[in-house]
């Protein structure tokens, strides 16, 4: 049984039909790029993973238990923010909450998460808050940031929010973390640190799923690699058959197109 | 009458037009956030009923609303009678929620999709993005035109004379009238400048205690 198995999942938006039955499943440890030309529906299938959309077909399914079943929505609020606790996102505009500093908007949703409403003994908190704080420290480190600890999201680059974001989604221990087009937003000098830190989760076996432009990063990082047009999976493998050998003439005319602009 | 007299007498209406002023703003605030989240409602009846309430109120005079609080009931033959002071903070009240409901629904509208998005994906509830990431940022972007109709509050009280109630311009105008003084009209002019310095003192206080970060 695959770690994460979606199946069959459609979305319309009105009468636009952006995903046309998505079926593809992944293991523990891997890293799944998933390219393709704008509008071809990679983010709405990104989105649709993390709740912000629901699809109206198809399930998802994290080790075996049943996340998302068209048969069984709509759930309720609750349920929702239990389930989608198993994949993390990181935006491509970022979104740090820019009132609070790095380490604030990283501990404040462990914290909203694992103290607030809670009746627990006062001692017990500050063990937690302890917790929460030296992980979020630890995570900031990971991301090469700790000298940053105690500055407002405005005072960052695009790189470094984009970590301090990553650093965040992370807070939260994913068992799959997404990310949308992590890089589109920044200055082409910016885009390698990000991609570095993402390289490094991946050693660390990481479950990811990458919605990228970077052809170079899909090929180098990615264990295998979707390649989506118009609401479906084209083309699906390894970096090397996709990339190397594309079966779909539509794949390779996309490649052909990426790779003449670099 | 001396200067001390006249002093004296316009503190009198002085001090009604801050109760004016005091019981509006503390009363309004947060009724106009309860407004908001009507005209912001997802069930339609609530949303157009508030909609619809708010043009009324902001396309009518204020003046027009004291005197219909406080003359209507009688003139529809009904036996309530409110105090003048009552029927002037009721209208208020109501004119005020409606104004600063309409500066919150923008000050929330503002705020990008992708802060609540940031909040539900990392598994907040709707209360606590609202309150804790979305609530300040829209209090950054709503000082500014909340001050604006606050100082436009300070000098709106003065429409309660309309139904005789004695603050600072009508408690001047008797002066003129009864001793045929015009300087206390000047001299009101220079209570109002004072207490709206003072207003306009607090709030860039309170716009600068924001700064630290920007959008």
């Amino acid at each position: 049984m695959a770690f994460l198995e979606v199946k069959g999942i459609e979305k319309s938006f009105g009468r636009t039909e952006v995903l046309k039955g998505i079926d593809f499943s992944m293991e523990k440890g891997e890293v799944l790029a998933i390219i393709g030309s704008s509008g071809s529906g990679k983010t709405t299938l990104l989105r649709c993973l993390n709740f912000l959309e629901t699809p109206d077909r198809g399930s998802i399914l994290v080790n075996g238990d049943v996340m998302f079943d068209c048969e069984e929505a709509p759930y309720s609020d609750s349920a929702k923010r239990e389930k989608r606790l198993h994949f993390g996102l990181v935006f491509q505009s970022f979104n740090l909450f820019p009132q609070y500093n790095v380490l604030r908007n990283i501990s404040l949703a462990p914290e909203l998460r694992r103290i607030r409403g809670k009746k627990l003994p006062k001692a017990e908190k500050k063990k937690i808050r302890n917790d929460i704080d030296e992980n979020s420290r630890r995570l900031l480190d990971t991301v090469g940031l700790a000298a940053k600890t105690y500055s407002y999201p405005c005072e960052l680059s695009g790189g470094q929010q984009q970590r301090v974001a990553i650093a965040r989604a992370l807070a939260l221990d994913p068992d799959i973390l997404c990310f949308d087009e992590p890089t589109s937003a920044l200055d082409p000098e910016l885009t390698g640190e990000v991609l570095r830190v993402i390289r490094e989760l991946k050693s660390s076996d990481r479950t990811m799923i990458v919605v990228t432009h970077e052809m170079n990063f899909a090929r180098g990082v990615a264990d295998k690699v979707i390649f989506m047009a118009d609401g479906i999976i084209e083309e699906y493998g390894t970096p090397d058959e996709v990339f190397g050998n594309p079966k779909s003439p539509v794949t390779k005319a996309f490649l052909e197109k990426s790779l003449e602009n670099i | 009458m001396s200067f001390w007299e006249v002093t004296k007498q316009l503190a009198d209406g002085f001090g009604v037009t801050l109760m004016i002023f005091g019981i509006t703003l503390v009363a309004s605030l947060p009724l106009g956030l309860i407004m908001t989240f009507g005209s912001m409602s997802k069930i339609p009846p609530i949303k157009w009923l508030v909609k619809t309430f708010v043009w009324i109120i902001r396309g009518t005079p204020l003046m027009l609303q004291i005197i219909l609080i406080f003359y209507g009931p009688g003139l529809l033959g009904l036996e309530i009678k409110l105090p003048r002071m009552t029927a002037v903070i009721i209208a208020f009240i109501i004119n005020y929620s409606c104004y600063f409901s309409e500066i919150y629904r923008g000050g929330i509208e503002s705020i990008p999709k992708g802060q609540y998005e940031a909040g539900q994906v990392l598994g907040m509830t709707k209360k606590q993005i609202f309150f804790k990431v979305v609530l300040f940022q829209v209090i950054k972007r709503i000082v500014p035109p909340m001050g604006n109709e606050i100082i436009t509050l300070v000098k709106d009280t003065s429409l309660a004379r309309v139904i005789a109630v004695t603050e600072l311009v009508k408690a001047a105008e008797r002066i003129v009238t009864l001793k045929g003084l015009i300087w206390p009209l000047f001299y009101i002019g220079a209570f109002y400048l004072l207490f709206s310095a003072l207003l306009t003192f607090l709030l860039n206080l309170a716009e600068k205690k924001m700064n630290y970060y920007s959008i």
